[in-house]
């Protein structure tokens, strides 16, 4: 976001927003009730932690608005030793290389988040755009 | 509880239709009610599956639309919709308002107008059923598909063959099906061969985009005889709904529909019976992947084995449990609130003798009929009346 009273560009730090909830799990979304009827406690920035791609994709038709072809990932973080709840997961696009290219990945790939301010055009399918977030978290290759 | 009958089936053509969705409504509503021998104000409660007619056409309000073409007033109306489930809670709500005896005779029609839309946009709408943390993303059901197929063949080293072995099947039983999309053979050459769409999974691995509409009339068991003579009429003898998570990343095993193992075990208590005393079913093969994980999901055959199953013919029409003898989604083609109410449509052909070339020997047939990806399910279990 811009900070337009100042005039200057400072950028708020994008966090990758997951619940944490009182029996210790943790979910990506966050959901108004956790699992097992758990109540939300806290906030966990998933931009700080590795990942592991469990699956992946390329989808070559792509609605209205999305980049084409369409480089899908659902990765599982690595959220430590200390944690011992549910995995934490996460759906996103693959990150594109210099070239613009989705980074070709493999079931097992470590990857790091990485902020993308719009992911797909608003509007420019079904979903009506005020009704959510367009900004997110690409996926690449941790070298 | 009263055990429920079906008494009457029809569904039109399905495919590339001029028809509007309230024009195909009323054409498979019309041949229902004529089916059963009824007319439309004998029925008391009837119901609309369907996802999307407002997103699709603009068209809302189906059911009044419905109930007024056919004469069918004064009674009850409902849409019933479940994304690509609609059919299927739409048998659900049927077979409810029979068993608690709030209606003496339903009617159910199923149905969606979708091909006026490019494949974008209806892709879109279809997506539209996901969470915003999926939409953005720009996620569709079919990348959905890959995602999995990809995860079921690494995990238990299937071959990717297998996969295009459903749509080989599933297409040589849609040529004996005058209702299918597609009456076309394929050879497993061409479904590899042809063009990419999500990664492993290709063209051939998806059923299309359909018009279509199909409909069911029930009464209670007690007095199906009345209507039709006895073997002309099925009984619902077990049925369940379940719902999965919305977000598909947060279920524990990506490759287990757990809508379709928690719906099917309701399914088959109601029913007194197991996954080995199935006949016929038609799964929800919206994509190939879909159907090795519902027979398994189902208990027809071990996780991870379901593949094998189709490799050896297990599932071919003259074989140990015939899949999708209608030419399933694949073939037959998915007008998205119709698809579940076509499978029971099926599945009471079967059971009734009267599925011509696509006849097989049964006592008892299953239908299941998925939403989203698996994020809503029904599991129907009927019985041949003789």
């Amino acid at each position: 976001m811009s900070d337009q009273n100042s005039g200057t560009e400072s950028e708020a730090t994008p966090v990758f927003e997951a619940a944490e909830y009182d029996d210790g799990s943790i979910t990506y979304p966050p959901h108004p009730v956790g699992p097992n009827g758990s109540e939300r406690v806290g906030t966990v920035d998933l931009g700080e932690y590795d990942a592991r791609v469990i699956t992946w994709t390329t989808s070559m038709a792509t609605p209205p608005g999305v980049r084409e072809p369409n480089t899908l990932a659902i990765v599982e973080f690595d959220l430590g030793e200390g944690y011992d709840g549910p995995p934490v997961r996460a759906l996103g696009q693959v990150a594109e290389d210099a070239a613009g290219d989705p980074f070709d990945v493999a079931i097992g790939d470590r990857v790091e988040p990485v902020h993308v301010a719009e992911l797909r055009e608003p509007g420019a399918g079904i979903r009506e755009p005020e009704s959510q977030s367009w900004d997110g978290f690409r996926f690449q290759p941790v070298e | 509880m009263e055990r429920v009958a079906i008494i009457g089936a029809s569904m039109t053509r399905f495919g590339q239709r001029d028809a509007w969705v309230r024009e195909l409504l009323a054409e498979a509503g019309e041949a229902a009610l004529s089916d059963a021998g009824i007319d439309g104000d004998d029925v008391e409660h009837l119901y609309v599956s369907n996802m999307a007619s407002g997103e699709f056409e603009g068209q809302t309000g189906v059911p009044n639309a419905l109930a007024h073409d056919l004469d069918a007033l004064p009674a009850y109306t409902a849409r019933i919709d479940q994304t690509s489930s609609s059919g299927g809670a739409g048998v659900y709500a049927a077979w409810q308002s029979v068993a608690a005896g709030a209606s003496e005779l339903t009617m159910l029609v199923g149905g969606e107008k979708m091909t006026h839309r490019t494949t974008a946009e209806a892709t879109d709408v279809i997506a539209s059923l996901t969470h915003p943390v999926e939409y953005k993303h720009g996620v569709t059901l079919p990348s959905f598909a890959g995602l999995t197929a990809r995860l079921y063949l690494d995990t238990y080293d299937a071959p990717r063959e297998s996969l295009g072995k459903v749509a080989v099947k599933n297409h040589r039983n849609g040529v004996d099906n005058p209702h299918a999309q597609f009456r076309k053979e394929v050879d497993l050459d061409t479904v590899l061969d042809s063009p990419m769409v999500a990664d492993p999974l290709r063209l051939y691995d998806f059923c299309p985009i359909t018009d279509g509409s199909a409909a069911l009339v029930f009464c209670p068991e007690s007095v199906a005889a009345e209507y039709v003579p006895e073997g002309e009429y099925a009984v619902i003898s077990g049925i369940g709904g379940a719902t999965d998570t919305h977000v598909v990343h947060e279920r524990a095993d990506p490759t287990t529909m757990g809508g379709v193992v928690d719906s099917s075990t309701i399914a088959y208590e109601m029913a007194g019976i197991g996954p080995d005393d199935v006949d016929v079913a038609e799964l929800h093969d919206m994509f190939t992947i879909l159907e090795f994980l519902q027979s398994e999901d189902l208990g027809f055959f071990e996780k991870g084995k379901g593949w094998k199953a189709v490799e050896e013919g297990v599932t071919d029409r003259d074989g140990e449990l015939p899949i999708n003898t209608s030419g399933g989604l694949k073939s037959k083609g998915h007008p998205l609130g119709a698809s579940g109410v076509a499978q029971v449509y099926e599945i009471y052909q079967q059971l009734t003798g009267n599925a011509g070339p696509r006849q097989v020997e049964a006592d008892i047939g299953l239908a299941c009929n998925v939403g989203g990806f698996g994020n809503c399910v029904t599991t129907t279990i009927m019985e041949a009346s003789q």
